[in-house]
């Protein structure tokens, strides 16, 4: 499905970089330099928002790396994207200094309020800023190399790892929720004040950040074509669709696996790391099981496997959550429940897949394109016994 | 020292001297009304609680025990009054109230001895009767020894338990009293453990040795708490101080091993809950390879199920759940087939596809609860035959609903058991999870199969609602708690095997329940999720694999 070929024809990736490109140069225009009351005017509230759904855009991108790619459907990508941001919250917490309610200049407010006498001793070196982004690439990146060498190693694959990687985000969020695990529990980290000298609260920083979100966005998507493009890329791409023949034929698999799901982790912490500044808080309920499932649904909306497709769908989905939900909160689960069964049922291509069939770029058949599958998939699945042969 | 003891003496025998006074008058009054014994009692009440308004301590005391020796209907309600300051004297009339403080200030004041309202008065309209710490005392264990006289075994469990906290040796005749007339076998054990605990502070070395070595079998914690005094007295003997420590040793062991046993029994209706909860989702998982998300929701509609049919038969709280539990299984099994004939049918082979359809349907449900019921949780009583508990052993006891649900959780396994290795429907079932297509080829119905399968799982998912309903909060999120847990026990047991999930649901259980002691219970929960993911990576299909060409897939 994914050949080199089919990419070079693609219009998904220059419109993608074009769209992001043209952001980059408008949204700060608008915002900064045109006056309040023009029709023009972007206000702040927009470009954070925007900047929220760019991150999201990125971790999802960095779902469908692991899913779409490798096949490794990860229902706790959730938590990759938390650590990451815990990671810039603890940097952020400790630029507060002395502003705090308290005016401790060491201790956190929350640390105070529990009377702890002083920092532990996983918090030190948060206050520098390189020391801070090597957590946000180091913690998700170990995590998922442990359990991706754990879990791969020994073969755990389809719905199984699905749920292992379920228990580890609803784990974390278990323990993320006490106190006397020093991240603030309940409340997680918030009331930060500026990053890196820079006021959280000016428009100056918070379109640095959108433009930041954006430029990292579309370095992930190149960075992610570039791997899935690669010699690499093709093996990884032949993992998913036959573990045991490529296994067969003389590859490691699961190095090839745990590679790829740590690779992903990485991208999705560096995501959370985005996300924290822009939101201003970071709390344990990032680690919700739903979230990641959630997280899941933009992808397969878009479109798994196309890269610029699970980006596509983070923003509808988002967009539509942002609208629902101020305008009619009880539809949304409605919208977000009855959006899985659709995409799942009718869509397995997603939006993206959708466009290509109606504009005929794609190079599928249509019986492909309703299988949603690709033709090695298909015959696997109709030479199988089990379940399934009779839709095939 | 010798000036003090005397005085102390004299004291006593005057408190003698004029109790039997009281008596005496009280007594002597009876007759005098002859024929009349119910106004001859009211006249002595009358007498006796007029006494209260004296302002000597010593006088009230006496008072005190003479109310107590009338049996009037009041006595209880004047002497508790007494002791919780309510009881006044009416400054008009001078008459003893009862009085309960306004608001605004004032009283709303009632007869003391003919129970007549008689209105408010002021703040200044009525004068406290006042008590001092021995008179509350004396008050505790007079109102205790006429409860102890109570037609409620339960009451007067709780009279003979009062005594013994208020340790008054003085009301040791009481308990001598009671005791040879009491049948009730837990008030007798009530009353005997009071004993102890007065023969423990005995001086006489023997008495104490005696009640010491009769304590090994008494868990009371009064029991213990006295003994680990003794054994750290400096004042007591050697003797006795070893005695007090061998007991006390054995007490804990005793106590430790009831800790132990009663552990293991909270960790197996824990297990039992998340057996019910699994073993639905067992049965899909594993028959159909379908891994349904929504499995949450359904013993969420199970719960609601509950609720709905208390709500319409408000009378029959005490065999509702007799008739909820049929119900539950009919309303989620028909969701279920709705869900596996509309939705899942077409997504067969595909499982992580599944997996998203399924979730969206939980949301579905989960927000169409909230719409039909709203976001708050829902009140589903407990019926009388569930509530309380039993005692196995002294110092040992059980909650019914905890142990129904574990008998609930046996009987329901046997019959999933019974039904999938004992009927047609069961034999189709294995037929197909071993080999659709040959199972088709011989002329099963797959389709069908599939349907009813699922609505099985889906069935028993609203069965265990009805059981859950009675331990936890029936709310719109009540299913998003157990579908993580249920995955865990499903996939820790082995996919499509109903005694792995026995095993792995009991067994998670109680490991839950042995750590959350030392770790709390988040720690243990985390604890258990983490042995889960450890423990996949040696066995990664459960502790009861699949085995066969069935299981490649």
């Amino acid at each position: 499905m994914l050949s080199g070929r089919l990419l070079k024809q693609d219009w998904g990736p220059p419109v993608l970089l074009g769209i992001l490109g043209v952001l980059c140069v408008v949204v700060p225009v608008a915002n900064l330099l045109v006056p309040e009351d023009s029709v023009f005017h972007v206000s702040t509230y927009t470009v954070t928002l925007l900047g929220k759904y760019l991150c999201y855009a990125l971790l999802a991108m960095a779902l469908d790396l692991v899913w779409g790619y490798c096949g490794i459907l990860s229902l706790g990508h959730g938590a990759f994207f938390a650590l990451g941001g815990y990671a810039m919250g603890m940097y952020l917490m400790r630029q507060i200094g002395t502003r705090g309610v308290y005016g401790d200049p060491e201790l956190p407010d929350f640390m105070v309020f529990l009377n702890w006498e002083e920092l532990p001793w996983y918090w030190f070196g948060f206050d520098a800023f390189w020391f801070a982004m090597l957590m946000v690439v180091l913690v998700p990146g170990l995590l998922a190399l442990v359990f991706g060498w754990l879990a791969f190693r020994s073969r755990v694959t389809g719905v199984y790892l699905s749920i292992m990687t379920q228990a580890l985000t609803y784990a974390l969020m278990l323990a993320f929720f006490r106190n006397e695990m020093g991240f603030g529990g309940n409340n997680g980290l918030t009331d930060f004040k500026d990053i890196l000298g820079a006021s959280l609260q000016s428009d100056v920083t918070r379109v640095v950040l959108f433009v930041v979100s954006a430029i990292a966005l579309a370095s992930t998507y190149l960075f992610c074509r570039f791997i899935v493009t690669s010699k690499l890329g093709r093996v990884v791409t032949a993992v998913r669709d036959a573990d045991d023949r490529t296994r067969f034929i003389g590859y490691r698999v699961e190095n090839y696996k745990v590679w790829i799901f740590t690779v992903s982790a990485v991208l999705a912490g560096i995501a959370g790391a985005l996300y924290v500044p822009q939101v201003g808080i970071i709390n344990p309920s990032e680690f919700h099981p739903l979230n990641s499932i959630e997280l899941v649904v933009w992808v397969a909306l878009g479109g798994r496997g196309t890269l610029y497709g699970a980006a596509v769908g983070a923003v509808i989905v988002n967009f539509a959550k942002t609208w629902l939900t101020s305008e009619y909160p009880e539809v949304w689960l409605f919208a977000l429940g009855g959006l899985f069964i659709l995409v799942t049922v009718a869509l397995p291509k997603g939006v993206v897949g959708l466009l290509r069939n109606v504009l005929g770029s794609g190079g599928q058949t249509f019986s492909e394109f309703v299988g949603g599958r690709t033709v090695p998939e298909a015959l696997i699945q109709w030479a199988k016994t089990r379940p399934g042969n009779k839709e095939t | 020292m010798k000036v003090a003891a005397r005085s102390s003496t004299r004291i006593v025998f005057g408190r003698w001297v004029r109790s039997c006074l009281v008596v005496v008058l009280a007594i002597g009054l009876v007759p005098c009304f002859g024929a009349d014994e119910k106004s001859a009692l009211d006249a002595d009440f009358q007498a006796t609680v007029d006494l209260l308004k004296t302002r000597s301590f010593e006088e009230k005391a006496e008072a005190a025990r003479a109310i107590a020796a009338l049996t009037h209907p009041r006595t209880l309600e004047v002497l508790t009054a007494l002791l919780d300051a309510e009881l006044y004297t009416e400054r008009k009339t001078d008459r003893v109230v009862f009085a309960k403080g306004l608001d605004g200030g004032g009283f709303n004041i009632r007869d003391a001895v003919t129970g007549e309202e008689l209105g408010q008065v002021g703040r200044r309209g009525a004068k406290k009767i006042s008590v001092n710490n021995r008179l509350r005392g004396l008050l505790r264990g007079l109102i205790a020894s006429i409860r102890l006289d109570n037609e409620d075994p339960d009451d007067r469990i709780a009279a003979a338990e009062a005594i013994a906290d208020g340790a008054d040796s003085s009301m040791r005749e009481v308990l001598d009293r009671r005791l040879l007339v009491e049948s009730d076998p837990k008030v007798i054990a009530a009353i005997e453990t009071a004993l102890v605990v007065f023969d423990l502070d005995a001086t006489d070395e023997s008495i104490r040795l005696r009640a010491i070595r009769a304590s090994v079998s008494n868990l009371d914690g009064r029991v213990r708490e006295k003994l680990t005094g003794i054994s750290n007295d400096p004042v007591a003997s050697e003797a006795i101080q070893a005695a007090a420590r061998e007991t006390l040793e054995s007490i804990e062991e005793t106590v430790a091993r009831y800790k132990t046993i009663e552990t293991v029994f909270f960790g197996l209706s824990l297990g039992s809950v998340l057996v019910l909860a699994a073993i639905g989702l067992s049965i899909t998982f594993g028959v159909m390879g379908v891994i349904n998300m929504a499995h949450g929701e359904l013993i969420m509609l199970g719960a609601y199920t509950t609720y709905v049919v208390q709500t319409l038969l408000p009378g029959g709280l005490e065999y509702s759940l007799l008739i909820a539990v049929p119900a539950a299984f009919v309303v989620s099994g028909l969701v279920g087939i709705g869900i596996e004939r509309g939705i899942f049918r077409f997504l067969y082979g595909r499982p992580l596809e599944t997996l998203l359809a399924s979730f969206g349907v939980s949301l579905v449900l989960q927000q169409a609860v909230r719409s039909i019921f709203g976001t708050l949780n829902r009140p589903v009583a407990t019926p009388e035959w569930m509530s309380g508990s039993f005692e196995l052993l002294e110092g040992l006891s059980m909650t019914f609903n905890r142990l129904y649900i574990l008998i609930f959780a046996g009987l329901i396994f046997a019959a999933l058991v019974l039904v999938l290795q004992r009927t047609r429907l069961g034999l189709e079932v294995r037929a197909v999870t071993q080999n659709r297509a040959m199972a088709r080829a011989m002329g099963i119905r797959s389709a069908r199969v599939d349907a009813l399968t699922f609505g099985l799982g889906a069935g028993i998912a609203g069965v265990a609602g009805v059981a859950l309903s009675q331990l936890t909060n029936v709310g719109p999120n009540l299913g998003q708690g157990y579908i993580v847990d249920s995955f865990m026990v499903v996939v820790f047991g082995g996919v499509g095997n109903l005694w792995g999930t026995l095993v792995a649901g009991l067994s998670l259980g109680v490991a839950n329940k042995f750590l959350e002691p030392y770790a709390g219970a988040v720690v243990a929960k985390v604890l258990v999720l983490v042995f889960i993911i450890l423990f996949i990576q040696w066995r990664p299909r459960g502790l009861f694999p699949q085995k066969g060409r069935a299981a490649e897939s």
